[in-house]
């Protein structure tokens, strides 16, 4: 499966897909980046006169990488693209953070699967910024399904 | 491993996840993980993974999927530790 093929069946769209790019994708995690635009939505107030990228937007681009990415690159042979997506719901973060990244930066996120079992895939993810320097890391967890998610939660 | 030391075993496991202290101190055999503790989804996973650990004992998808009461679980984790 090719990379853009994976971008390109994102279930998000603007003001809110963080992927640009990804360099490397297998089965044991992925690399990939975004450069946040700097007349990006939440520089308006967040904060208000300083524009820092919002810790929750870092989050989310950590999650769409190194989560989502990858797990319709490991759902890859279930994806039939006519009928059916997989469907993902994020479950748990714990990450911590450790320098801002403002308008305009390029950052980089690397993926290493922690596991991938009954649906529930776990990633270690890092988020550096364009002089490699630590933003934030920690692990994400989602449930991943081919069938609907309704029908799963409600089981 | 006698069955009232299994349940202990699996409540030990559940603890961390639960989220009805009043069903969890009333745990039986026929509580629902999801029901009953209001386990969800990601975290019953957790609980799989914790139970494979605990007991040195790996779980295929299609168990998993019956483990949704500590009965049917405590069966599977018996016939596990059987086997072995």
């Amino acid at each position: 499966m090719i990379k853009d093929k994976i971008i390109s069946l994102l279930p998000y769209a603007e003001p809110f897909l963080f992927v640009d790019d990804l360099e490397h994708i297998d089965d044991d995690g992925c690399i990939g980046s975004y450069t946040y635009p700097k007349d990006s939505f939440f520089y308006a107030g967040h904060f208000i006169g300083n524009p820092i990228t919002p810790g929750v937007i870092l989050t989310e681009t950590m999650a769409q990488i190194g989560l989502v990415c990858l797990g319709i690159y490991l759902m890859r042979e279930k994806i039939n693209e006519t009928t059916q997506l997989p469907e993902m719901a994020m479950v748990s973060t714990d990450i911590n953070y450790f320098l801002p990244v403002l308008p305009d930066e390029k950052v980089t996120v690397t993926s290493r699967k922690v596991y991938f079992r009954f649906g529930k895939l776990k990633c270690a993810v890092e988020l550096r910024n364009s002089q490699k320097a630590l933003v934030c890391k920690g692990t994400i967890s989602g449930m991943i399904s081919s069938k609907p998610l309704s029908q799963l939660q409600n089981r | 491993m006698d069955k009232k030391e299994l349940i202990e075993a699996l409540k030990e496991v559940a603890q961390p996840y639960i989220q009805d202290e009043e069903a969890f101190r009333h745990m039986t055999e026929e509580t629902n993980f999801i029901d009953d503790l209001k386990i969800n989804s990601a975290n019953l996973v957790d609980i799989i993974l914790d139970v494979e650990d605990k007991f040195d004992i790996v779980i295929e998808d299609n168990e998993m999927e019956d483990m949704l009461t500590v009965k049917s679980t405590m069966a599977i984790i018996s016939r596990k530790l059987q086997e072995k």
